[in-house]
């Protein structure tokens, strides 16, 4: 893999607000056709992030490409090949779903067809709804087809199933994971867990403008993982021992109880959401 | 997968107008005010001085149709831009726009073409009810017209150029609220809409003579009223050449600052 199957490529991203550095000295390479997440808490940096990939935020430092290209300077052509959904988009608050979909095809080269785009989204029974009239969870799932309606190369989604019911968040991942393969490479910032989780091939977690780590979800925080729970109940007392070698103590509790079960015994490996939890308790 | 290039801005641009008039017709609510109030202003100003003359067998109303129009003309291109505008950049239309690449020539396409049709309809009422509720005679003949139509062009495209520059200067929707229609009223008391120009104090039509309106109102007069009544003007003449230059310069000027500042955005 070389640096030109990069879709995105960043070093030493820096962002200043007011004094405030938002973001500070980001690296990502983000290959073409990988799904990648930016997890953060709340003010980590990812919109800040995102939004200078997109081409809509000037960066202080650090050089970048998206597709190629500085999003800076990014003409029409480049343009047309990155898709977005993001908070502060507007909508046209007159028309109906179907009008705004079928209006905005227009900017397209290839759009997707509008019939297509509805049942994808979930929203044919809100074709005739006027915009102003959806909810806004729909009001998401209209923003998540306008995004993907030009069949962009690379898709930029910010916090993009915030709002949504769990039904609808189902049915997004499933949208995702049709585009994934069709090629389409896909960043998305999230703080769910089990969104990156389920939906991304690498996840950097970034916090207070730095990235932590970036790894596939299983491997996240290979270091705080090594440390497991070996947990029984001894006379009437729940014993917790945390050790790097369980196995050891596995043997160490045979040799002392050989026969008869041990109650509540279990080997507990960290789970995705604890080792998150501590890597953002580390970095504060 | 590679995207497929994107379309024409003139095949957006169409798009667009086509959407802004479906828009002014949907939401009449945004624009009537612009629309109706030379139509409202005629009717009240009409009724009340129906009797009035100004000079030269010249009644009032005669006076006040060509000024209500060129207000008219201000309204639904300078004064409905400059709201609208910065209120779809508050609203993220705008910024959906950037995200999709859209050519800002085809987005102003669309703006302009709002105009057009906004401008043309409401002049075409006001016309109507001045010729047949007030007696006042349209334009006398082809070259009178002529004028009509060039002093109404060049003052719509003024207008629309300078409310896409005056949005780009207020910082957010209630800033483009609070200074746009202000800018609107006070230009027609200074500018001669409301009281004859030639009668207003020396410093009131100094500042006027900046402004596009005391040209558009003027030029307007020229195609309303009968030759003769040129005399009554300041100039005594309707300076035809010089209210071109100042239209097209505050075009120019337009231009400039939309070229150097338009953005979709709030902040960068």
């Amino acid at each position: 893999m070389t640096a030109m199957d990069d879709a995105v490529r960043v070093r030493g991203l820096r962002k200043v607000y007011a004094g405030r550095t938002v973001v500070d000295g980001i690296d990502l390479d983000i290959r073409a056709g990988e799904c990648f997440a930016l997890l953060g808490p709340n003010g980590a940096g990812k919109t800040t992030t995102i939004e200078i990939l997109e081409g809509f935020r000037r960066r202080d430092g650090g050089d970048i490409a998206v597709l190629g290209a500085d999003p800076a300077a990014g003409d029409r052509q480049w343009r047309a090949r990155v898709g977005v959904v993001a908070q502060g988009l507007g909508a046209v608050l007159e028309l109906s779903v179907h009008e705004m979909l079928q209006h905005f095809a227009t900017y397209h080269g290839a759009p997707r067809e509008t019939g297509e785009l509805l049942t994808a989204v979930g929203l044919t029974d809100a074709a005739g709804t006027r915009v102003r009239n959806l909810s806004g969870g729909q009001r998401r799932r209209l923003d998540v087809a306008l995004g993907v309606q030009g069949r962009p190369e690379l898709l930029f989604l910010d916090e993009p199933t915030t709002g949504l019911d769990p039904a609808a968040r189902r049915q997004f991942w499933t949208l995702l994971e049709s585009l994934r393969a069709e090629g389409t490479t896909i960043l998305l910032t999230t703080h769910y867990l089990d969104e990156a989780a389920h939906l991304a091939d690498r996840v950097a977690v970034i916090a207070a403008g730095r990235l932590l780590e970036t790894a596939p979800p299983d491997q996240l925080g290979a270091a705080l993982r090594l440390t497991a729970v070996v947990r029984w109940t001894e006379d009437g007392a729940v014993h917790e021992v945390p050790t790097a070698t369980p196995f050891a103590t596995v043997r160490e509790l045979c040799t002392r109880f050989p026969t008869g079960e041990l109650p509540d015994f279990a080997v507990v490996r960290p789970s995705l959401e604890d080792v998150y939890l501590a890597m953002l308790e580390d970095a504060s | 997968m590679i995207t497929a290039p994107p379309p024409s801005a003139t095949r957006i641009g169409l798009a667009r107008a086509r959407l802004e008039l479906l828009l002014f017709y949907r939401n009449p609510a945004a624009v009537i005010f612009s629309f109706a109030y030379p139509i409202i202003m005629l009717v009240i100003f009409g009724s009340v001085f129906r009797n009035s003359h100004v000079a030269g067998g010249v009644t009032y109303t005669q006076y006040f149709v060509p000024g209500i129009a060129a207000t008219g003309i201000m309204l639904t291109s300078f004064q409905a831009l400059g709201v609208r505008i910065a209120l779809e950049r508050h609203d993220g239309e705008l910024a959906r726009l950037q995200a999709l690449g859209t050519p800002p020539l085809a987005y102003f396409f669309g703006k302009a073409a709002q105009v057009l049709v906004t401008t043309t309809s409401q002049l075409a009422v006001l016309l109507v009810v001045g010729r047949y509720g007030f007696d006042v005679p349209l334009p006398a003949d082809a070259a009178h017209w002529l004028t009509f139509g060039w002093v109404a062009a060049l003052g719509a495209l003024a207008g629309t150029v300078l409310g896409i520059a005056v949005s780009l200067v207020s910082k957010d929707a209630r800033t483009a609220d609070a200074v746009v229609p202000p800018i609107a009223i006070v230009l027609q008391f200074f500018s001669g809409v409301f009281f004859v120009y030639s009668r207003l104090p020396a410093w009131m039509r100094d500042i006027a003579a900046v402004f596009p309106l005391k040209w558009l109102t003027q030029g307007m007069r020229s195609a309303f009223l009968p030759d003769g009544a040129r005399q009554a003007e300041v100039s005594g003449s309707w300076q035809h050449g010089l209210t071109a230059t100042v239209l097209l310069t505050w075009v120019v000027v337009g231009l400039v600052i939309c070229r150097r500042g338009f953005r979709w955005r709030r902040t960068a």
